[in-house]
């Protein structure tokens, strides 16, 4: 009876180190980032010198990064909005009407999830040349778009499916139309859907090196900068204090899209965001 | 084109092969409660869908008012629905979701609050204005998705199993209450339900449905005391069912010869032709149980006695019958009809009571 208690207790405890190894892998090499970007020395190497904030300083005066971090911003906020609204209508087709081959389309609109990046980027690349489309930033958006079409229907079509459809047909019937019936009862029963959707695909743009380095043209984004920089070793602390800082925004929001994801899941909760 | 306010003419709806509403006729009059009647998936609710909108008919046509409304959007139809689920929307308080439809009309701010001011007094809500759909009991909810119906006074009101949601005693009052509510505002009601009670109760006029097709519409006593085939008579009440076989004819009634229980005799209109082999019906409570011997008494042996309070009911094995012959007696007596397990006894019914429907 003894033994077997402590078996168990001891089990417990490996599964517990196993876990903490694991968190530890996951996250002490990000943790390096914070770190050395205070480092008062330009060689990432222990020990550590001296507290600075100076990569920081010098990191916020640099034009370029200036200016791709606009890029990034701008490209991120496009690719969202565009996306979201795609995936909005997608999942309102595919939750409130019999679409012939849903299911097919949902697993195509899936797809982008599972071809390697550097695949869709170089035959966008090889399609753009061919109809002689200039590269641009626009054209990163639209690359963007499709690797964030799986994330945003993911996120509304659960949101979707959350509801009661009579709510919708309940508004038909006291009189309003399709288009009004959406924006009075759809859309506001969807907005922490949609939230989410915006959050997610915004950072999903924001981090995405490979398809915008491919489509970019000469606009750099903020990761093509980085890249870039990674030339110059004198430049690597200023790198590490811009990933530290965009590795803080990133988190805060994820973890934000996920918060607004789980408002009112309770379809008859009403969400407080909008409401 | 009719006289009828809602006139349902050779409506099917068919889901690829499969017929969920089949060749349905019915015409429903102005200010009538009309109940559609049936067990679940007989097609009462994809029919009362087709009145509001929501699905077309494959076949037919519907029309309201005489307006052919059968390719009409619900937002363009004059009814109004109160969903089973009551469909409150969650992101609105209750006086917003009971003004939702006069919005779209852009009435005066002050008229708007007096009608909707109007219709919480109606279901004894007031000043539940600013209470969220989720802060509201499952009768309240019911009462608003009603209000939110009515205010913007249809021309028909309709009701998806509304009560099925409430526990008995909520539901039962609501019946009362609805059915006051249906004379004081007299429009239109029709009414999805397949609690046979709850319709015979509540319905000035019930049409009985069964695997898509209307078996019969009739009202509540007539459903009851005169059903037309053997699926009405079984789903509204307990029904008795002996073979038998018309003998002749004798003043305007006809004698069947039932086999094992002997002749019997109903009166009915359209008689069957002597030799048509036909069921006999009878209810429980129309048949009388007695312990002595009498003239045309049927002798039997109690298989089952259930005593109720305020009736009792017995199951009584007859000679010949497959089914035990189902009694219920009240308990006019407090020793009650003392007959227990196994005890012989003699069953009769007057002559009115037995009716004859055709055997299928």
């Amino acid at each position: 009876m003894m033994a077997k208690v402590r078996n168990k207790a001891g089990q417990g405890r490996g599964l517990f180190g196993y876990a903490i190894f694991y968190l530890a892998f996951l996250y002490v090499p990000v943790l390096f980032l914070p770190i050395f970007s205070f480092n008062d020395s330009a060689f990432i190497a222990f020990p550590l010198v001296g507290f600075t904030t100076k990569w920081y300083t010098e990191m916020f005066a640099d034009t370029g990064m200036q200016i791709a971090l606009w890029n990034s911003l701008k490209v991120g906020m496009f690719t969202a909005l565009i996306s979201t609204t795609l995936g909005l209508l997608a999942a309102k087709a595919l939750t409130r009407y019999q679409v012939p081959g849903s299911a097919a389309v949902l697993g195509f609109t899936s797809l982008p999830l599972f071809v390697p990046d550097i695949v869709l980027g170089i035959s966008l690349l090889i399609l753009l040349n061919s109809v002689h489309i200039p590269l641009s930033l626009w054209t990163v958006v639209v690359g963007h778009v499709l690797i964030c079409m799986p994330f945003a229907m993911a996120v509304l079509i659960s949101r979707m499916e959350g509801f009661d459809k009579s709510l919708e047909e309940a508004s038909l019937d006291l009189g309003e139309d399709g288009w009004m019936t959406f924006w009075r009862v759809t859309f506001p029963l969807a907005l922490p859907g949609v939230i989410a959707s915006l959050l997610l695909t915004f950072i999903v743009s924001f981090d995405e090196f490979l398809i915008a380095y491919f489509l970019a043209g000469t606009d750099a984004t903020l990761p093509i900068y980085i890249w870039g920089q990674l030339r110059f070793p004198y430049k690597l602390p200023g790198v590490l204090a811009l990933g530290a800082l965009i590795l803080v925004a990133s988190c805060v929001l994820v973890i934000f899209a996920e918060w607004v994801r789980s408002l009112g899941t309770d379809p008859n909760k009403a969400p407080t965001v909008g409401a | 084109m009719t006289d009828a306010f809602i006139k349902i003419d050779h409506v099917s709806k068919r889901f690829g092969g499969f017929a969920a509403v089949d060749d349905a006729n019915i015409d429903i009059q102005r200010g009538e409660f009309f109940s559609l009647l049936g067990p679940s998936g007989c097609g009462k609710t994809t029919l009362l869908r087709m009145i509001a909108g929501f699905e077309y008919p494959t076949e037919g046509a519907i029309y309201i008012d005489g307006q052919d409304e059968s390719d009409v959007p619900p937002n363009k139809r004059p009814t109004n629905m109160v969903f089973q689920s009551y469909a409150i929307f969650p992101h609105l308080n209750v006086f917003d979701n009971i003004a939702y439809g006069l919005r779209r009309l852009r009435l005066p701010k002050r008229e708007m609050t007096a009608r909707v001011n109007e219709a919480l007094a109606m279901i004894k809500l007031e000043g539940y204005g600013k209470r969220r759909g989720d802060q509201l009991s499952g009768g309240q909810r019911q009462r608003v998705a009603l209000a939110r119906a009515l205010v913007n006074r249809p021309k028909v009101l309709l009701l998806d199993e509304p009560l099925g949601a409430l526990d008995k005693r909520l539901r039962e009052a609501m019946q009362i209450e609805l059915r006051q509510l249906q004379r004081n505002v007299g429009i239109t009601f029709v009414f999805v339900t397949h609690d046979q009670e709850e319709a015979l109760s509540m319905s000035d006029r019930i049409a009985v449905m069964s695997a898509g097709k209307i078996l019969q519409v009739a009202e509540p006593r007539t459903l009851y005391e005169a059903p037309n085939c053997r699926e009405v008579a079984d789903f509204i009440g307990t029904m008795n069912f002996f073979d038998a076989k018309v003998a002749s004819h004798e003043n305007g009634a006809a004698i069947l010869d039932a086999g094992p229980i002997g002749k019997v005799r109903a009166a009915g209109e359209n008689l069957p032709d002597v030799g048509t082999p036909v069921l006999v019906a009878v209810r429980p409570e129309k048949i009388t149980l007695s312990t002595t011997p009498r003239e045309g008494a049927i002798k039997g042996t109690v298989d089952a006695a259930a005593y109720l309070g305020e009736r009792s009911h017995f199951h009584v094995r007859v000679d010949g019958i497959a089914t035990p012959v189902a009694i219920a007696s009240q308990n006019v007596m407090r020793s009650g009809d003392a007959v227990s397990h196994g005890a012989t006894v003699f069953l009769s019914w007057p002559d009115d009571a037995a009716v004859i429907l055709p055997r299928e």
